[in-house]
């Protein structure tokens, strides 16, 4: 600090700058003091780093039946049947899988494949969840008993016996696709859509309580009485009052979206493991050998394991920063 | 209160009709029932279109609804093809206690899952009374000594706990308690099935096989729940009325026990309440490892057949249990606390 600073700006003291902080600059304050979400966004960034520019750094390597060097994606596909199930060594740190490929390549592609099913599974769900709310609350009536009792009727189902007919559904019907220049089977879509449509019910059920008590305020019959559409109300006025619990329930949506992903495909009825790997398929089966071969688990379990324990770390964090009335005492 | 038990109870069976159909729906296109029979040599494709014909799979999907919802024994089914129905149908349907016969074994879905269900409830309400004590004890203790060292360990343990995925810890601990016991040549845990067929089904030897189950289970609810029992206590024991009590003169652990436990737990039991019916399913996942013959294995085999009666049945059962159970537990609450009046 300037030994003569005599203005108060400088000295950070001025009253209207104090308050001109928006309630999003606020929470960003209060997540900042949590050091379990603060080591939650640590973790995290470190992952994103080992499943993309890990690629670069340890996917390749001698591919025997092809008799080349690989690297990337096609160096976590290259099956070895000579080296099945080895342990972890210079050449393949994490060992091989059950038809020799190198499991440490496959935890970073398939790190990549899992974590773009969490995000892009929770934004499904909390669009789904997020309207279905807003739309039941805004409009109530029989739309609202409608979509209220539709959305009981799937919280009846267990989530995971729904997920898996679910999954039974769609599987085998899309064929393989192409993005960003990567091949991988449909059933990566498949999946995000089905996760998604599993995993609103929750959001819907807080955001119409929301609304319905927003809907009643005199800001909104304020912007009714000077015109402004349905669309217009729910959106600009409705929702971002309600962001609060949206975004923290978009948080902890992408962690149960990896859990999902790892489970159906444990499980054997998630996306096969051929072509595209993901955390849970590399599980997938991996039990039987539990004894020999504990690399096949334990690696990706560990990777699952971290992932969804940083970000509900964030979650938690989101909640106790936007919400300090109910910071739970930690 | 009848009339609302009354009220509930009818509000209940449109739910259940839009379950029914939802899965009826979903359950159509797992594929043809009939390819995955097994039998040593293929099934000739005439033989293939009779079973299909008998077993009503050839009908439109809203006949096979009303078959299976209401039966068809006021119909008549055409079973030998020649496009005349002449066989009176059979089945009884749902609605009046047929929960029809399993595509795959042919024996009624209610057997099926009456042979599994005792083994699935041992399981999984010993889980349940496991996490009941459990979250009770650590949850107060954390209460009562906030911000110890205890009290801070167990927040951090639990809260890696309820992020622990259930497949990650059940492998762990096959690892340690079987694997690397055994290695190390200390007595170890047995990790799949419910018994030793060399032992016999005894109650020692199913309770050994619990073990692990039991543990992986209970330990990730534990970690959430007895965050729940800690915050509830935690805002009681900050009340007047416990400073009160107190302050007459009444011993610490009575104040405890009966007037703050008794108010914080009344969020526990809402919780524990609508637990209760999802015990009925098992745990799939846990069930898949330790190879546990309950529910959860049952709905998967049959999933993989799409043996869709039986998965009906396994769902429906669930769904009508969670209702009961909604209703059970908005009954006892009003008990428990008597200023919310049902109405």
């Amino acid at each position: 600090m300037k030994p003569n600073a005599s203005s108060p700006t400088e000295i950070g003291l001025d009253p209207a700058q104090a308050e001109s902080r928006s309630p999003l600059q606020l929470a960003w304050r209060r997540f900042r003091k949590h050091k379990m979400a603060m080591a939650g966004v640590g973790i995290l960034l470190l992952l994103v780093l080992y499943v993309t520019i890990g690629g670069m750094l340890f996917a390749k390597g001698y591919c025997a039946p092809l008799d080349r060097e690989l690297r990337y994606e096609a160096w976590a596909n290259c099956s070895d049947t000579g080296k099945v199930r080895q342990a972890p060594s210079a050449a393949h740190p994490f060992g091989t899988d059950s038809i020799g490929r190198d499991v440490l390549a496959r935890t970073i592609y398939g790190g990549q494949i899992s974590m773009v099913i969490g995000v892009t599974a929770a934004t499904v769900g909390v669009i789904l969840g997020t309207l279905v709310g807003a739309i039941a609350a805004y409009y109530g009536g029989w739309i609202d008993s409608l979509l209220m009792r539709f959305t009981e009727a799937m919280l009846n189902i267990p989530s995971l016996f729904l997920l898996i007919v679910a999954a039974k559904f769609f599987s085998g019907k899309i064929p393989d696709i192409n993005i960003l220049g990567r091949q991988m089977t449909g059933n990566v879509i498949f999946i995000i859509i089905i996760i998604g449509l599993t995993s609103w019910m929750y959001l819907a059920r807080i955001v119409r309580a929301n609304v319905l008590s927003l809907r009643e305020l005199e800001f909104v019959a304020a912007s009714r009485a000077l015109g402004s559409s349905n669309a217009r109300i729910i959106f600009t006025h409705l929702l971002p009052n309600t962001l609060a619990p949206v975004i923290v329930a978009a948080t902890l949506g992408v962690a149960g979206a990896i859990l999902n992903e790892a489970y159906v495909s444990f499980l054997g009825l998630g996306i096969p493991s051929q072509i595209t790997a993901t955390w849970g398929n590399m599980l997938d089966g991996s039990y039987q050998y539990l004894e020999d071969a504990p690399w096949l688990w334990f690696f990706p379990g560990t990777f699952i394991l971290l992932t969804v324990l940083s970000v509900n770390f964030i979650g938690d964090g989101l909640r106790d920063a936007f919400d300090p009335r109910s910071i739970r005492h930690l | 209160m009848l009339n609302y038990i009354i009220r509930r109870v009818l509000q209940a069976i449109p739910q259940l009709f839009i379950i029914s159909i939802l899965l009826f729906l979903l359950m159509q296109s797992f594929g043809d029932p009939v390819a995955t029979l097994g039998a040593r040599t293929p099934p000739k494709p005439e033989d293939k279109e009779r079973l299909r014909r008998q077993l009503g799979l050839d009908q439109p999907l809203y006949t096979q609804y009303v078959v299976w919802l209401a039966g068809n024994d006021w119909m008549l089914i055409d079973m030998d093809g020649d496009g005349i129905s002449e066989t009176p149908g059979k089945r009884q349907g749902i609605l009046r206690g047929d929960w029809g016969q399993s595509l795959v074994t042919r024996r009624p879905v209610l057997e099926m899952i009456a042979d599994r269900l005792p083994n699935t409830l041992v399981l999984m309400i010993t889980v349940e009374i496991v996490i009941i004590i459990f979250s009770l004890l650590v949850g107060i203790y954390s209460a009562l000594k906030q911000y110890s060292f205890w009290d801070n360990l167990i927040t951090t343990v639990s809260f890696v706990g309820y992020s622990m995925p259930v497949f990650w810890l059940a492998l762990m601990m096959i690892y340690i308690f079987a694997v690397g016991f055994k290695r190390m040549g200390l007595p170890y845990l047995p990790t799949v099935g419910m018994f030793d067929p060399q032992v016999g089904k005894t109650t020692l030897e199913v309770m050994r096989h619990m073990v692990l189950p039991v543990a992986t289970l209970s330990i990730i609810s534990v970690a959430s729940y007895s965050r729940y029992v800690r915050s509830s206590m935690l805002e009681v024991l900050n009340q007047d009325y416990i400073r009160t009590a107190r302050a007459k003169g009444l011993g610490y652990w009575t104040v405890i026990a009966r007037h703050a436990l008794k108010n914080a737990s009344l969020p526990f039991v809402t919780l524990i309440g609508l637990d209760l019916p999802f015990l009925l399913a098992g745990a799939v996942v846990t069930e898949r490892i330790f190879a546990w013959p309950g529910m959860g294995r049952l709905f998967l085999d049959h999933v993989a057949r799409a043996d869709f009666p039986v998965l009906m049945g396994i769902l429906m059962l669930i769904a009508i249990a969670v209702v009961i159970f909604q209703l059970l537990t908005d009954i006892v609450y009003s008990f428990l606390d008597p200023r919310i009046r049902l109405n």
